[in-house]
């Protein structure tokens, strides 16, 4: 047992641990993702009443694995006028910083492959790069429709990353943290105990504030995703498909594998952030004498039953919702959340100041 | 702390590389896409010195707003290359001058932080606050000690947005705008009236 606990505490031990690591997380988020995307169509489907992709395997399981063959078996179109290497780096941008953001996203107790201090921060910073992913590729195809969706899609992150800080700022405050395992771990006890309702009993009037809050940051994740209603970036009827026009085969699909786990990223850290993580809704006393892979595991089923509740939030919205127009959606953006968020941030830090927990942190 | 070490040269060299490219490179696009690199690594290198948050607030601020408005600009201007190379030679000299005497600045900073400051020799870092984090070590110095410089900095940043606001809102006559609340209030009775029009003449609105 020693010989193997010095092995892991080893420079290439560690190296191989941290790999390891890496690797489980992003092979579980790439074969979710696979049944997730199958989710969004068979969910958008079924509200149009038609049957969706039903051919491929049983009830068209097998769906996502044929689009990926036939993407990666595709050949790579790169347009004569664009600039070849910032038109191949902007699909693996966008990939890399999808899957990079899941690092410290906690999966379950202890389950999380960074547990860095400033984990909230590292969030925000990560999602900020996400835009130029895309003002990349539209720069570089050198056709207009590519370059007018990535400018729709750089001045729409921007404004809506502003109101998704100040949500942040509302949960950061009542935690008193910026680790995320330590924000979840603050959550447990039962569903009283999640931000979205203030975080315990003593701070209920704050679920005043933070229930808007919760919506809040579920439609600028919308728009940060540029997901329905919000995808004018995309606009398939106004700008054929914005800045992914001019891409075909593998690099599509890191554009479009990048989207989803930005999505789905979005979903978990709502989860994170207001409902509770991995926290089950209700006290747990039961589980204190399983072992720790078992309480880690139920843990972990709860903080995936509540991502995919909110994917499929996100599904139906794209169903249900028709597109905004670009003014109203920047309307929406900086007069309407910013303001409001702003205000609550105030409030929310009046109440831990002079509230029954006397900035107690 | 030999990892360490690699980190911080493999860093430092595409801190330094990248930012040599971002005033050698022809086209501008590019120059801004390498000066998000050099912010990037430089973030990096906060990281390695344990100051994590002001990396985070690096990325964020920088590479996420400020870079992204760069390229913003620089992708909408059409430039003309050959053009900016023909004032190289005229601006030579005086960009030579200023280049020099910035030069000559950093190194007698550098030689005195050398001797005299905090690089003269091996010191104890300064001890952190019990049980903080570096993010709330800096929030009790910020809003104790040096809260009026920061609330000054804030106005400024203040006075610099409304200058930006006066100088480009330009209201113009006869823009039919959207107001939303009139739109939801509207009602079958509002919004619409049956009027008598007599042949050829219209309703003379």
């Amino acid at each position: 047992m020693d010989a193997t606990t010095n092995f892991w505490a080893t420079p290439g031990g560690w190296t191989l641990l941290a790999v390891g690591q890496i690797a489980a997380v992003m092979i579980w988020i790439l074969l979710s993702l696979a049944f997730l995307l199958l989710a969004d169509r068979k969910i958008w489907a079924g509200v149009q009443m038609r049957k969706g992709p039903n051919m491929v395997g049983p009830f068209g399981l097998l769906q996502s694995f044929a689009d990926f063959l036939k993407f990666v078996l595709k050949e790579i179109v790169i347009p004569d006028g664009a600039d070849k290497v910032v038109f191949i780096l902007a699909p693996l941008i966008s990939f890399v910083l999808a899957f990079g953001a899941w690092a410290v996203v906690p999966l379950a107790p202890g389950w999380v492959v960074s547990d860095i201090n400033v984990g909230v921060l590292y969030l925000l910073a990560i999602s900020s790069l996400g835009v130029y992913g895309i003002i990349m590729g539209g720069w570089a195809s050198n056709s207009k429709y590519p370059f007018l969706g990535s400018l729709r899609s750089a001045a729409q992150m921007v404004s809506y990353e502003v109101s998704i800080g100040f949500v942040i700022i509302t949960v950061i405050l009542l935690a008193g943290t910026m680790n995320l395992q330590t924000i979840v771990a603050q959550q447990g006890g039962g569903f009283w105990n999640w931000y979205v309702f203030g975080g315990g009993l003593s701070n209920l009037p704050m679920a005043l504030i933070m229930i808007p809050m919760a919506v809040v940051f579920f439609i600028s994740a919308l728009a940060e995703t540029n997901r329905p209603p919000f995808d004018l970036p995309e606009a398939e009827s106004e700008l054929v498909a914005g800045y992914q026009v001019e891409y075909s085969s593998t690099p599509y699909l890191l554009f479009m594998i990048g989207e989803y786990a930005n999505i789905v990223l979005m979903c978990a850290i709502i989860t994170i952030l207001f409902f509770g993580g991995w926290q089950a809704p209700f006290p747990t006393p039961f589980i204190e004498s399983w072992p720790a892979t078992a309480q880690s595991f139920f843990g972990f089923m709860w903080f995936f039953a509540k991502t995919v509740f909110f994917f499929f939030l996100i599904a139906m919205v794209k169903a249900i919702v028709p597109r905004y127009r670009y003014d109203q959606l920047m309307r929406l953006g900086w007069k309407i959340f910013l303001p409001t968020s702003l205000v609550a941030v105030v409030l929310v830090a009046a109440w831990r100041v002079f509230g029954p927990a006397q900035g107690a942190i | 702390m030999a990892l360490q070490a690699i980190a911080f040269y493999l860093l430092a060299i595409v801190t330094i590389g990248s930012g040599l490219a971002v005033v050698s490179v022809r086209n501008p696009v590019h120059s801004v896409l390498f000066l998000i690199l050099t912010f990037f690594s430089a973030a990096g290198l906060f990281l390695l010195l344990g100051a994590e948050f002001l990396a985070m607030l690096l990325v964020v601020v920088y590479v996420g707003a400020v870079a992204v408005l760069f390229l913003f600009v620089v992708m909408m201007l059409d430039v003309d290359f050959g053009a900016l190379k023909q004032g190289f030679a005229r601006y030579m000299p005086l960009g030579g001058l200023v280049a020099g005497i910035l030069a000559a600045e950093m190194i007698v900073v550098a030689t005195a932080v050398a001797t005299g400051g905090a690089a003269s020799g091996p010191r104890e870092p300064m001890a952190a606050l019990d049980g903080l984090s570096n993010t709330e070590t800096i929030g009790r110095v910020l809003y104790t000690d040096y809260v009026y410089f920061f609330q000054a900095a804030g106005l400024v940043l203040l006075v610099a947005m409304i200058g930006a606001i006066v100088l480009t809102l330009r209201h113009k006559p006869g823009v039919r705008r959207q107001v939303i609340a009139d739109q939801v209030g509207r009602t079958a009775e509002s919004g619409m009236r049956s009027v008598q029009i007599k042949p050829g003449e219209g309703m003379g609105e």
